[in-house]
């Protein structure tokens, strides 16, 4: 369980205090290794990383490491090869930067949520915004996906499901800087505690799209400074994932990783290889449609999930 | 697309080819390329290996040690065997022999089921069919609402009598929405359904029983190119849990490498029939397994583009084109009239991507600037009618002129016009009876770059320009009427 303490700005006497939130646990990653594990079996997990996602190198790694750990503590046992495989990924994967920046009580944070097409930014900024509300803190959403049909309107449902304040564009094909900007305006005209802003999913290799996700992060770090961008990615992503950390990275300064859809049963193993490659922190886990159906990201019980029996 | 599996599957060829004969060690170093190609582009482990063993066997075979050129040999085994898996021949929709034909799809959330939808409908719509958008997807917030709007960009019906948002059985709106077909006579159905993932057994029945309740034509099953690994498990999952007919591939515009394709083919044993390549609606094909193996392999895809060509074209202008290139009378604006028939294609850069070769072209296509074509119009447009038609009067200031009208500079108006000449002097080769080396081409010369284009010296008429307006327009209509301009010389504000 991970435990977070977060800022926010007292109703009563006005002053920016710590607050707990409600708490959400990792559960449900499924095992990659259901089968027993020996030292004979070792070379059989290079061929389970590659099915979970995790690409060729890391899978090669991963292998390479146990090997040479199996050797050095003489662990032979199911029992002692997990643990082994276990403190390994956790190693690999556990950073002290994985919580949402909340800390600063410098009001309203500001969010930006990008990413490709259908991973789930709308959802998961819905179930963001509820916990947040469920907190009691004072949440303005911004609808900057001003290209998909009906995008707003979605956004528009989840919002009231949060109870949120929504920031609509003006009119259809609207300039989405100009939304993004509207969008922390009103937050601090309205004294919101925090702002967060969809963006319409995009391919990474458009390259006039992309220029206009950096023009949405510059027209926000004009009037405020922007706490989180979160890239969300879809865990049934193959190894395109890496390229869609290098390229949002690039134009729009990613802080977080956001993986979607960890219910079913693709495992998200790209995550190790962006984690480790672009050093983006994967922040938030998404693990079912419900408004409450999302997790904090943590090693220990991603790790201890993976190699479970 | 697909364009890293092309450079990397190139480079173990081009390896390949420079050896004469193929050893055992040779062919098990190119399969290893090969293998991790193939995941790295995302092709399902067991995929891999099944397709490996298959190429590794024929390879061994007779075929490629008495070939006379094995190298080539094993590149068709491979390309076959990709062709294979992707499907085999090509397959056309299964249409009802008594409509409406109904067709229903199904696949994970997110995976572009929705926007396929409406571009379904458009495209069958173009075929002279009349498609009826039917709203089953009553779970996501504002599915409904998002099929409606894309029924009315694509110019169908809409059934949705349901507002969604979890309110409404979806079953009982498959069911009605056959009865509403036939009463308004539409002759395809196409069911959207809402996403849902393999495990969830409650929405699987879900599908199933929209499926009992419609019995459809087709059930495809819609993949997005960017997934991974999980593939596999999600096609037998819907395979087993609604039943397929084939799939559709979805956002093959990015620059995944798309292997789920093969993942799926190969897992249920049925095609791909179409793919979703941009962000318009229009940007909709029909999958060609054969073409799409030629792809991988980074052979191009040239039948797919010729045939857009000439959906696009029409054939009426391309007569009085032909004609006009014959009798040298080519114009700017026919260059004007010539580009914007290409954007209705689809975006340069797709189509380009199409062509052999753009597999080693990929950085400089994913930089290749749509506005460039913006430019280009901007320049043309910005001419007078003489200046369009007869490009040799543009002198100097002339260029200064359009540069300023257009927002461009000299430089780019020069270039243009460089251009246009090379283009049609390529043109009249062609009419002649030439035929353009498709194969060979080097594919810089498409895009913006021209380095086969010779500085060609500007071909500034001498003929002067009057500061007074009337007489200009004088001077334009006497080149027009191909007279030679008098004013040359004559300094008289009067024309005479």
């Amino acid at each position: 369980m991970v435990d977070f303490k977060f800022w926010r700005k007292d109703k009563a006497n006005q002053q920016t205090v710590e607050v707990e939130l409600p708490k959400r646990d990792l559960n449900g990653i499924r095992s990659l290794f259901p089968g027993e594990m020996s030292a004979d079996s070792i070379q059989d997990l290079e061929d389970i990383l590659l099915m979970a996602d995790f690409g060729y190198q890391a899978s090669e790694e991963i292998v390479a490491e146990l090997k040479s750990r199996a050797n050095k503590f003489g662990a032979v046992s199911d029992a002692e090869l997990r643990l082994v495989l276990k403190d390994l990924l956790v190693e690999y994967l556990e950073r002290d930067d994985a919580q949402l920046n909340l800390t600063t009580g410098k009001l309203p944070y500001v969010f930006l949520v990008v990413g490709v097409n259908g991973t789930g930014k709308t959802t998961t900024i819905g179930k963001l915004a509820r916990w947040l509300s469920d907190g009691g803190w004072r949440v303005t959403l911004g609808a900057a996906d001003t290209f998909r049909a009906a995008a707003v309107d979605q956004l528009g449902t989840w919002a009231e499901r949060a109870e949120a304040d929504l920031v609509r564009p003006d009119k259809e094909g609207q300039d989405p800087a100009s939304v993004a900007y509207k969008t922390v305006e009103r937050a601090i005209e309205q004294d919101a505690d925090i702002a967060i802003i969809d963006t319409a999913g995009r391919l990474q290799n458009k390259k006039d799209l992309m220029d206009e996700l950096g023009k949405i992060r510059r027209a926000v770090d004009k009037i405020a400074q922007v706490d989180e961008v979160l890239l969300v990615i879809d865990s049934t992503t193959g190894q395109n994932g890496v390229n869609q950390a290098r390229a949002f990275s690039e134009v729009s300064d990613v802080t977080g990783l956001v993986l979607t859809k960890l219910d079913g049963t693709a495992k998200g193993g790209v995550l190790y290889a962006i984690q480790r490659e672009f050093d983006i922190p994967v922040k938030l886990v998404g693990v079912g449609e419900g408004i409450n159906d999302f997790a904090f990201f943590s090693a220990e019980e991603f790790a201890r999930g993976l190699v479970a029996r | 697309m697909f364009g890293d599996l092309s450079t990397r599957l190139s480079d173990t060829f081009r390896n390949l080819r420079t050896r004469g004969k193929l050893t055992e060690a040779d062919i098990d170093g190119t399969l290893r390329d090969i293998r991790k190609a193939l995941l790295e582009a995302d092709v399902s482990l067991e995929v891999v290996k099944t397709f490996v063993a298959a190429v590794r066997s024929r390879a061994l075979g007779d075929e490629v040690s008495k070939a006379l050129n094995p190298a080539q040999q094993v590149v068709q085994i491979v390309n076959s065997e990709l062709v294979e898996i992707l499907g085999g021949e090509a397959r056309q929709i299964r249409l009802a022999k008594n409509p409406p034909t109904v067709i229903m799809l199904a696949g994970l959330q997110g995976s572009g089921k929705t926007t396929l939808a409406g571009k379904l409908a458009l495209w069958l719509k173009n075929q002279q069919q009349t498609p009826l958008l039917v709203a089953c997807d009553l779970q996501r917030p504002n599915a409904v609402n998002q099929l409606t709007v894309l029924a009315e960009r694509a110019g169908v019906d809409i059934f949705a009598p349901e507002p969604g948002n979890g309110v409404g059985d979806p079953v009982k709106v498959a069911k009605q929405s056959i009865e509403h077909a036939k009463n308004k006579a539409h002759s395809v159905v196409i069911i959207d359904t809402a996403g849902r993932l393999g495990v969830d057994e409650e929405l699987m029945k879900q599908a199933s029983d929209i499926r009992s309740a419609t019995d459809p034509d087709e059930v495809l099953f819609v993949i997005d190119a960017m997934l991974g690994q999980d593939a596999v498990g999600v096609a037998q999952a819907f395979n087993d849990g609604v039943g397929i007919t084939g799939s559709v591939l979805t956002k093959l515009d990015g620059d995944a490498r798309g292997g789920a394709a093969l993942s799926v083919a190969s897992v249920t044993g049925e095609s791909v029939l179409f793919s979703s390549t941009g962000e318009g609606l229009e940007d909709f094909e029909p999958f060609y397994p054969d073409r799409m193996a030629s792809r991988i392999l980074d052979l191009g895809d040239v039948l797919t583009l010729i045939e857009q060509a000439q959906k696009n074209f029409d054939e009426e202008q391309q007569k009085e084109l032909a004609e006009k290139i014959a009798k040298e009378t080519f114009t700017l604006e026919d260059f004007l009239d010539q580009m914007q028939q290409l954007k209705k294609m689809g975006s340069m850069k797709s189509l380009l991507g199409m062509m052999p070769g753009a597999g080693n072209m990929k950085k400089q296509l994913e930089d290749f600037d749509e506005d460039e074509l913006k430019h280009t119009e901007a320049i043309i447009q910005s001419m007078t009618p003489v200046e369009r038609q007869q490009p040799r009067v543009l002198n100097g200031s002339r260029r200064q002129r359009i540069a300023r009208g257009s927002g461009t500079t000299v430089t780019e108006v020069n270039a243009l016009v460089n251009r246009f000449e090379q283009a049609a002097k390529m043109m009249k080769t062609m009419s002649k009876g030439g035929t353009p080396q498709i194969q060979g081409m080097n594919m810089a010369q498409m895009g913006g770059g021209n380095p086969a284009v010779k500085k060609s010296k500007n071909k500034k008429k001498k003929g002067s320009k009057s500061g007074n307006p009337a007489k200009r327009a004088a001077e334009e209509r006497a080149l027009l009427e191909g007279k030679p301009s008098k004013s040359e010389g004559s300094g008289s504000a009067f024309g005479l």
